[in-house]
């Protein structure tokens, strides 16, 4: 059956409006700690997330509330675990990164790597007792150097456990860019493992879907797993403040706290060659630049809107849409932060 | 004199370590960007970025010590080192023991630790206890400026493995990466006197597994490291208001222990209160208890740790870390009755 662009714009639309009541709430200091967000990474988790069904599993990263949510975890229990209240999801003993749901059969670690053998250990019990149930795990481009995540992958292929390795591929963990810490090409990687690996463009919901589709498939006949790339963009940077961001909006303000240490550290008399230093300031500046210039700032990157432009012929359907979602999540958040302890 | 923060100090005594000894290579993950000072100082073959590969960064940490280098490898977290342990427990604290003395691994890990922002059970922890279960390795948890600087010259020249545990809430460019993020609207129960102070104008280092008496008194001793420290400063002060004389002792090295300070101070009141971030059962506090019995002192014994997973909820997560107020009631109640 194919997908339904409505609903998956509808999910994608949900999950967005969400993430901004939770990076509200953040900037408001109703939420503490660190904050990474799925917004960017829309179209990946709708597009996977939509098709899976009772007995499925999840293992998430630190960006799990996007699925959770499109899985059909209650908004307001995500919201006030995140506000920390008693009643939330998880007893506000969680917090963002550690989001579970039980009867999603839905764990999320802020382990990077972790993932791997969260979904192969989903995987296996589906194998012995739950056949035709999948385990899904979602990770970064960055985990995917982490040595227990490419262990589970060669777990998954030699037991040929029903497994969907997706891989978020921003191109970025924190500040590293991906290329330079990654040999290789991830996705003969995994088939260097034995694990067919197929990649699409994560701004793309449709492409998203239909990969998602047959890996999903593969793995409920009992043909083992497959590893999914689909490159996207997290809009915020890493996290929720990443200073990186902060400079490229707003570099007057971010910029002479870092640029004079930096200056008074590169002239200092004792330390490398001046060559060697050169080199230093250049990695230092390309670090900047590349968030200066960084596609995470294109708006034309953004799954949503994309996403929304193949649904404008019949503009009355998509506002009336629109308008419910919206109104939902403020009903959501209106709900959660009710009774929130100051 | 002058004054610096916390992180501060230590990047400076390591800017220090680093102009006077070439072996000192430093790596981790973002390092080139969280260590940019130093990479422009120093250079990329010097400062340099990781894969997240901890298990391989850390132990190749390790074999680089063995063979003639001083790393020092960062990593991200504490609570991470549950990837990576092998290295340690296996390797690095091994090194000399299995090669009969004659071969040692001077690798440092530069790694932040503990709660009090917000962030969670997986991400707050301390660990030291658990770490300095491990025969071989070094533990060093300062609680200031001067002491972090110091004790990481100590820990480069130390020629084993040393763990150098940089507590968050004193950090103060942890707590804005990590705890604010540019936000005005949150605030942290942030101990001035750790998070900035007087530091000397060139390093010298601290010994390792000396302890420092920060508070004297008279009724009971606190031992603590690390935040605790202040908390148990700012304890001791109230105790005073209701006539009972707290001192302080500030462990800085966790392990090797120093026992002769710790004995005699607990001699000195008959009465120890131990205050520790790290888990309570099977840990530190327990171990200072047996230590002090073992050397025949006398006394009474109450303590005042995190007892379970660090909740996620910020008044939940206040309770369970020890705070000013638990560690109140232990001192009034240790002190009690019979005083
Ligand atoms: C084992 C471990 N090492 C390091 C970290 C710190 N850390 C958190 S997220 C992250 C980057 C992850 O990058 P990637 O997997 O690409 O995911 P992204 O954040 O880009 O979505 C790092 C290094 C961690 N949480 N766990
Ligand atoms: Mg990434």
């Amino acid at each position: 059956m194919p997908p339904d662009l409505w609903s998956l714009y509808a999910l994608m639309l949900k999950s967005r409006l969400f993430e901004e009541v939770i990076a509200k709430l953040w900037h408001d200091g109703l939420i503490s700690g660190e904050m990474h967000l799925g917004t960017g990474e829309e179209a990946i988790i709708a597009g996977v997330v939509a098709q899976l069904r009772e007995g499925d599993a999840m293992a998430l990263d630190h960006r799990g509330s996007a699925a959770l949510l499109i899985r059909g975890v209650d908004p307001v229990l995500i919201l006030r675990e995140m506000l920390g209240c008693p009643d939330g999801l998880c007893g506000g003993m969680g917090g963002h990164m550690h989001l579970f749901s039980k009867e999603h059969l839905a764990a999320s670690s802020g382990i990077v790597g972790a993932e791997g053998p969260t979904a192969a250990g989903f995987a296996i019990a589906a194998q012995y007792s739950n056949p035709g149930a999948v385990a899904v795990a979602f990770f970064g481009d960055g985990a995917m150097n982490q040595g227990m995540l490419m262990e589970s992958m060669n777990l998954a292929s030699v037991w040929n456990l029903p497994v969907l390795f997706v891989c978020k591929d921003d191109g970025w963990a924190i500040t590293t860019q991906s290329a330079n810490m990654t040999g290789g090409n991830l996705n003969e990687r995994a088939r260097g493992l034995g694990i067919p690996a197929v990649e699409v463009d994560g701004r793309d919901v449709f492409a998203v879907w239909a990969a998602a589709n047959a890996a999903i498939e593969r793995a409920r006949s009992g043909q083992g797993p497959t590893f999914l790339k689909a490159r996207c963009v997290h809009f915020e940077g890493h996290f929720l403040g990443f200073q990186l961001i902060r400079i490229a909006r707003d570099p007057l303000r971010e910029m002479p706290d870092i640029a004079l240490p930096l200056t008074k550290s590169f002239l200092r008399l004792t330390g490398a060659t001046m060559r060697e230093r050169i080199a230093g300031l250049k990695t230092v500046m390309a670090s900047v630049l590349s968030t200066l210039r960084d596609p995470r700032r294109d708006p034309i990157n953004d799954p949503v809107p994309r996403t929304r432009a193949s649904l404008q012929s019949d503009p009355e359907r998509l506002r009336a849409l629109e308008d419910q979602i919206e109104k939902d999540v403020s009903d959501v958040a209106a709900y959660a932060l009710a009774e929130v302890p100051s | 004199m002058s004054t610096m923060f916390f992180t501060q100090a230590i990047d400076d005594a390591l800017a220090q370590a680093m102009a006077d000894d070439p072996r000192i290579i430093l790596f981790g993950e973002d390092v080139p960007l969280l260590r940019r000072n130093l990479l422009v100082r120093f250079g990329p073959r010097r400062v340099r970025g990781t894969p997240i590969s901890e298990s391989a960064f850390l132990g190749a940490g390790v074999a680089a010590a063995m063979a003639g280098l001083r790393p020092v490898v960062e990593m991200y977290m504490v609570d991470f080192l549950g990837v990576c342990m092998d290295a340690l427990l296996n390797h690095a604290a091994k090194v000399e023991a299995f090669s009969g003395g004659k071969w040692t691994a001077p690798v440092m890990v530069r790694v932040p630790c503990g709660g009090g922002y917000g962030d969670g059970g997986q991400h707050e922890q301390s660990l030291w206890g658990w770490l300095a279960h491990i025969p071989g390795l070094s533990i060093v948890v300062p609680s200031t400026p001067a002491d972090a600087g110091g004790l990481l010259l100590a820990a480069l020249q130390h020629d084993g493995p040393v763990i150098f545990l940089e507590h968050k809430l004193l950090s103060e460019t942890w707590l804005e990466f990590l705890g604010s993020g540019g936000r005005r609207t949150v605030q942290y129960d942030v101990p001035a006197n750790g998070a900035k102070g007087a530091v000397p104008r060139r390093w010298e280092p601290l010994p390792i597994g000396k302890a420092m008496v920060r508070r004297t008194g008279s009724d009971v001793t606190i031992v603590s490291a690390g935040v605790g420290v202040h908390r148990a400063l700012q304890a001791a002060e109230a105790a005073e208001r209701e006539g009972i004389s707290a001192a302080v002792l500030d462990l800085r090295t966790i392990s090797p222990l120093d026992r002769t300070t710790f004995c005699e101070m607990v001699a000195h009141t008959g009465r120890l209160l131990v205050v520790d971030e790290d888990y309570e059962g099977f840990g530190l506090s327990g171990e200072l208890g047996a230590v002090a019995l073992e050397a025949g002192v006398s006394f009474k014994y109450a303590r005042v740790c995190t007892q379970t997973t660090i909740p996620y909820a910020r008044e939940r997560e206040d309770q369970a870390l020890p705070n000013v107020k638990r560690i109140c009631s232990a001192i009034a109640q240790l002190a009690g009755e019979e005083r």
